[in-house]
């Protein structure tokens, strides 16, 4: 692709170690280890309130009260080298379709035509190109999540880590977004979490479970084939008929 | 703006006139206590002058407090927002400021500021500072968290975060603020008026007043009532176009 943005070199693996969050002097995590490969799709599966939106943030640097190493293989900071994409869009109402997907530059002030030619290209991918110069109001929940996925494409950065971006979408726009980011995010190393094992199924190349109080991740789940997988591949179905045994599962022993 | 808006006030105020006229008729009260709508318009065209110049002095009365008041409000929000300090020292200034009534502060502060127009500018300034302070500050501290985390995982600065984030999200509810002030702006300065002054609408009906001539006091009012009106108008209408992305929602509501 030739996006005027040269796609990330060899981006690197992340190891999470020694994560832990206590809340309401109860452990939620105690030394949880997370290895995230480099290029590669980890997803992150569990029971609302197991705490994986704080695993992930916890990567992103965001304050969580989490304690934990997070590093890189290649031994550089992460810092500068994530993107993060969240369940909202978080696009801002008073700026355009295509001034929010270069909400990044704005506020590094660093806009300039190429960038903006560059946010062009992508919204063209991502088929916005008749929606660059709406408002978000103006647009529908499919492309408000698409015009949030060219924002988090345009920073261009190694590393992309997802917390339920598509939740919010019918089953179809959902199909559509996960095609979408499966493609243009190919050679990230992404961490995605979601609630939807299917989603999980389609996009992951190894897939945790994350269950328990203290929580510990399952074994990963690896599917066969490239990303993204058609629904109807019956080695889908069944391992999803496993993964969703594994998630009842999991819930239980989180209420527990 | 459709011409049913301006016909119905339209309608509403004449009526209103109507009314006036046919209880002058019908009462035969004295003119000294109810004059009617002709004798007031007569006064309005003989004594044009006066009232004209009555009416320049209120407004830049008016006008200066407000731009005072809602610079001094928008600092204060903006200091109170990044330093905790701050925000401990100046919350019970911005209560007491509310707390000890405009009215019993006038005869201070024409005592100390004399009886020209500073005085009211300051009874206005005072008067509009809550209302500009408490909305601006509750809008800078009520930004998306979403957009905060977004904002730091892109590597923003704290004034880029301000300036692209939480200012314009702050808008709409500073531009709450600014409507209350402009309709509390005449107050203020109408009650520093009537303390003590030698010049303005408010100067102006007190005098009328004690020579009875109460249809002048009519027409200063009628002035000052239409200059408040134009005032607020105006002020809405900047707030308006201040937070195009919210008049596109409402409109979207209000009229089908």
């Amino acid at each position: 692709m030739n996006t005027g943005l040269s796609s990330a070199a060899a981006a690197p693996s992340i190891h999470v170690r020694d994560a832990s969050l206590v809340y309401d002097r109860t452990f939620l995590f105690d030394r949880l280890a997370l290895d995230i490969s480099g290029s590669a799709w980890t997803v992150l599966l569990g029971p609302s309130g197991v705490g994986k939106t704080t695993l992930l943030r916890l990567v992103a640097g965001l304050e969580t009260g989490a304690s934990g190493q997070v590093e890189s293989d290649d031994g550089a900071a992460l810092d500068r080298r994530i993107s993060y994409m969240a369940q909202q869009d978080l696009l801002l109402p008073w700026l355009s379709v295509r001034e929010n997907a270069t909400l990044g530059a704005r506020l590094r002030g660093s806009v300039s035509n190429e960038r903006i030619a560059a946010a062009d290209e992508l919204l063209a991918r991502a088929g916005l190109t008749a929606a660059a110069d709406l408002l978000p109001a103006a647009c529908s929940g499919g492309m408000r999540q698409r015009a949030a996925l060219v924002r988090t494409l345009m920073e261009n950065r190694p590393i992309i880590l997802m917390d339920e971006p598509f939740s919010a979408l019918d089953a179809i726009t959902r199909l559509q977004l996960q095609d979408i980011a499966a493609d243009l995010l190919a050679d990230r190393t992404v961490l995605l979490v979601t609630h939807d094992p299917l989603e999980a199924l389609r996009l992951g190349y190894r897939i945790h479970v994350m269950s328990g109080r203290p929580a510990r991740l399952g074994d990963a789940i690896a599917p066969v084939g490239p990303a993204p997988r058609q629904v109807t591949d019956p080695r889908l179905v069944k391992l999803q008929t496993e993964l969703l045994a594994q998630l009842a599962e999991a819930a239980r022993e989180t209420a527990a | 703006m459709t011409i049913g808006s301006l016909i119905r006030p339209t309608i509403v105020f004449a009526g209103l006139i109507c009314a006036w006229q046919v209880v002058v008729m019908a009462t035969a009260v004295p003119p000294y206590i109810l004059p009617g709508p002709s004798s007031v318009a007569s006064v309005f065209h003989e004594r044009i002058d006066t009232l004209a110049d009555n009416a320049g002095v209120t407004l830049i009365e008016i006008l200066a407090g407000f731009a005072i008041g809602t610079i001094v409000g928008m600092a204060s929000a903006l200091i109170m927002t990044y330093f905790r300090p701050a925000r401990l020292w100046l919350m019970p200034v911005l209560v007491v400021s509310q707390a000890v009534p405009v009215f019993a502060l006038a005869p201070i502060l024409t005592l100390w500021l004399g009886y020209g127009i500073e005085s009211k500018i300051a009874m206005a300034v005072l008067i509009i500072y809550f209302p500009v302070t408490a909305a601006f500050y509750d809008g800078l501290r009520r930004t998306d968290p979403g957009w905060i985390d977004l904002a730091r995982v892109m590597n923003a600065s704290r004034s880029a975060e301000l300036r692209h984030i939480r200012l314009p999200a702050a808008l709409p509810a500073l531009g709450s603020g600014l409507r209350v002030a402009a309709a509390v702006a005449p107050i203020g300065a109408v009650v520093g008026e009537w303390v003590g002054s030698s010049a303005g609408l408010g100067y102006l009906m007190l005098h009328a007043n004690a020579r009875v001539q109460i249809d002048l006091m009519f027409a200063a009012l009628f002035t000052l009532a239409v200059m408040a009106c134009v005032f607020y108008f105006a002020i809405d209408t900047i707030a308006r176009r201040l937070t195009p992305w919210q008049t596109e929602i409402s409109i979207e509501k209000e009229d089908p």
